[in-house]
This record gives structure tokens, C-alpha cells and sequence, in this order.
């Protein structure tokens, strides 16, 4: 690693002021992609900001039709957390389904979704749920937020504080994952909101997560897995490599969707 | 330089460290806690894991920063006295370790999960080892010896 100087506010609005005075600055959540990163010298910032010593950004809450997750909130937390399997059953399992039992124990929702790995989990969920992304200075709806592969319309000093899912009438997440890293082939989250069907699909997607059109428009007419039969997925925007070509994935993007819809509660 | 306050195995500790330096690294080099060791470097193998505020980490991929202020469980730290942890005893007693360089890390997750879930499937514990990789024993005596602890420590919760 090379060197930086480390801080650790107590306060959102001390991270702001930090992030101000040190412009080549970092923030740190989990950890657990941007310390392999440092590991690497892939990343060389003058400062870290330790984003977890600011409690508040941990909690979860159920806010009437909305559920609220805190971004400091553990994948581990969200994916045992009595709100969160009550109101959307299909957000937990699919915390519980991320890396292994020691990245969940760190890794946290905001850093996943700062980060935008296309084969991350969460910006599925996201995305397919129509969440908010609430940040210090606004909200950004989640069909505004992702902007291409590890890219968010987010600004430099700008901290994701919380996350706002409303609470869908049944939903439900289906991965089929990179057997050894345990990252999305193909991720497909799957959402009757009550106000239409969304389908949100991570893993292999040429810019990151995206939503599938094509799957939608089938599912709003008959929202069952039968729905996705004969449904083609152009290779266009879809990414290959040495895991599964794109014609491979594309061709499983419906596969996994349907397993998604006969799950969904 | 900074320094990091911890309560490693119920001792109190200070150490100077650079912001860049691995909780691992903290306890190998500067506690002297050998017994968690590195085998990959890049969180996949699990032979660094230690228990932070009680629960299971990678200290390969914790800043020692991050610790700050933490309680720390390392192997050194699960035994009380000469008495093994039930997890220890049930890997001896199974044989559920050849090289014995995954184990220390196998244990503290093992430990991590019975304390969650008392009473695992033998699924739940293949899921739950996903994080750590041993390259000896393909597995089957690991899982066995956490079937025997799991047994080992209900019985025991029921006696009390």
C-alpha cells in the first residue's frame, strides 16, 4: 500500500469538511473492495475517510411503505434484520448471499452502491426496487443515479447517508454466481412495485446494471416465470469473459429472471 | 505515527501503527499473535480471521485503524486456559485439520457461526466455510468436527 493519513469523523459533516480540505481523499466504508484496491496500488489517495465511526449511518428503520437502510448498515445486518425481512424479504436474501460470512460482517450497502461493480448485488436491488439514494446534499432516484460501470452521478464531496426502498408488493432476487468469488454471472432482481413490474440485472451488463426492457415488457403482462419463455436478450450491451461469453450470459438473463419471478413473494 | 487502542483476548493494548498497516499485521508483528496467519492476501482464503466486536473478519482486509477502540479475538485468545474451545477439541477429535495452516481461521469461523446458529444444517455449514479455503483436507473431517462441536456445546447450554 502506499501511504495516506487516516481520519475518522464523528459526524457527516465533518466527512464533508475532511473531504473538502483533502480533495485526493478517499472515503472508506467496509472496506472490503477499497483495501484489496490499496493492497494493489491500484489507488493511491493522500487520505483515507473512515466513515465508521458515525453510528447513525447504521440504522434500519420501516418509515410507513418505505424501508430505510442506513449506508453504514452491514450486509450482514440487512441480511438478519427483522425490518428488512419483514417488509422485503427478497433485499435480505440477498445481503445474505453476498461473498461469505466475513466480507458481510464488514462490507457495507453504501459502499456497494458507491462503488458499482457490475457484478455487485445491491445496485440490482436498487435499481429494480426504484429506490432513492439519499446523500448529504440531495436525493437522486435510482434510475438517475448509475452512470456506467463503477460510475454514479454522484460528486466529489458528496456521502451517500441512507437508502430508501419502497416497500414493493412481492419482489425477489435470483443470482447465478462465479462459483469461487461468488460475483453475479447474471444477478436478476425482479419487482412488482403495485405501480409496474420492474426487472433489474446485474453481472453482465457492458455499462454495469441495467434494466432489461424486454423482461418487462413480458412480465407486465403476465407477472409468472412462463411470461419469460422465448424472450430474447439482445448480446449488444452484454459483457463476456473467461467466466461465460456474452451470448452465454445474455441467454441465461431470462433463464435467471424467470427463477427470480417463481420466487417472488 | 497514530495509534490504535484495542482489548486483544481481554488484554488492553496501545501500538503505534502507520494508517496503512493490517489489523494482521498488527497482531503478528507488533503482539507477537502468530497464530492468525496470511495465506492469500486477498481475502479469499480465511486464514487471517479474527473476531471483531464478536464478529468474524478477514484481518487482511481490516485496516488496524478500523479497530480502533474494538474488542479482538484471536486464536491465542479462544481457549480458556488449557482448556480448549469446543470447536478446538472437536477439531482434534475429528481430525478436522492436516497442515494445520487454515485452521486457525476455520476455528474463529466456526466459532462465529455456532454462536449465531447453535444448531446448523450440514448445508449451513458448507455455506457458511465458504471464506475459508483449506487446501489439505477437502473439507469433510472440518465439517464433521463442527457437527461434534455444535453437539458438544447444546449439550452443554442444556446442562446449565
Amino acid at each position: 500500500m502506499y501511504s495516506f493519513d487516516y481520519h475518522r469523523p464523528g459526524s457527516v459533516a465533518d466527512v464533508a469538511k475532511a473531504l473538502l480540505a483533502n480533495p485526493e481523499a478517499r472515503l472508506l466504508a467496509g472496506g472490503q473492495t477499497l483495501i484489496p484496491t490499496l493492497k494493489q496500488r491500484l489507488a493511491q489517495p493522500a487520505a483515507v475517510i473512515d466513515l465508521g465511526g458515525i453510528a447513525d449511518l447504521k440504522m434500519i428503520k420501516r418509515d410507513g411503505a418505505t424501508l430505510v437502510i442506513g449506508a453504514m448498515a452491514t450486509h450482514d445486518m440487512v441480511a438478519r434484520s427483522a425490518d428488512v425481512k419483514a417488509a422485503i424479504p427478497a433485499l435480505a436474501a440477498l445481503a445474505g448471499g453476498i461473498g461469505d460470512p466475513q466480507v458481510r460482517n464488514v462490507g457495507t450497502i453504501g459502499g456497494s452502491v458507491a462503488n458499482n461493480d457490475p457484478a455487485a448485488d445491491y445496485p440490482a436491488a436498487v435499481l429494480a426496487l426504484g429506490a432513492t439514494v439519499v446523500t448529504n446534499k440531495r436525493q437522486i432516484v435510482a434510475d438517475q443515479f448509475f452512470a456506467g460501470m463503477f460510475s454514479t452521478v454522484l460528486d466529489a464531496g458528496e456521502i451517500i447517508t441512507a437508502l430508501h426502498f419502497p416497500v414493493p408488493k412481492k419482489a425477489a432476487y435470483a443470482k447465478f454466481e462465479q462459483r469461487a468469488s461468488r460475483y453475479a454471472l447474471v444477478g436478476a432482481f425482479v419487482a412488482d412495485t403495485g405501480a409496474g413490474v420492474r426487472c433489474a440485472i446485474t453481472g453482465c451488463g457492458a455499462g454495469g446494471v441495467f434494466r432489461s426492457a424486454e423482461i418487462e415488457a413480458a412480465l407486465a403482462k403476465m407477472f409468472a416465470a412462463d411470461a419469460l419463455k422465448g424472450v430474447k436478450i439482445s448480446v449488444a450491451n452484454i459483457m463476456g469473459d473467461i467466466h461465460g461469453s456474452a451470448e452465454y450470459r445474455a441467454a441465461m438473463v431470462p433463464v435467471i429472471a424467470a427463477r427470480a419471478v417463481a420466487m417472488a413473494v | 505515527m497514530p495509534h490504535v487502542t484495542m482489548e486483544v483476548n481481554g488484554k488492553a493494548v496501545k501500538v503505534d501503527v502507520a494508517p496503512s498497516a493490517l489489523l494482521v499485521e498488527v497482531l503478528r508483528r507488533d503482539l507477537a499473535l502468530t497464530g492468525t496467519h496470511v495465506g492469500c492476501d486477498t481475502s479469499q482464503c480465511g486464514a487471517c480471521v479474527v473476531h471483531m466486536n464478536g464478529a468474524s473478519v478477514k484481518s487482511c482486509t481490516v485496516l488496524a485503524m478500523q479497530a480502533n477502540g474494538a474488542k479482538i479475538v484471536t486464536i491465542e485468545g479462544l481457549s480458556q486456559g488449557t482448556n480448549m474451545h469446543p470447536v478446538q477439541a472437536a477439531f482434534k477429535e475429528a481430525h478436522g485439520l492436516q497442515c494445520g495452516f487454515c485452521t486457525p481461521g476455520m476455528v474463529m469461523s466456526s466459532a462465529d457461526l455456532l454462536a449465531r446458529n447453535p444448531n446448523p444444517s450440514e448445508t449451513e455449514i458448507r455455506s457458511w466455510l465458504k471464506g475459508n479455503i483449506c487446501r489439505c483436507t477437502g473439507y469433510h473431517n472440518i465439517v464433521k468436527a463442527i457437527q461434534i462441536a455444535a453437539d458438544t456445546m447444546s449439550k452443554k447450554a442444556a446442562a446449565e
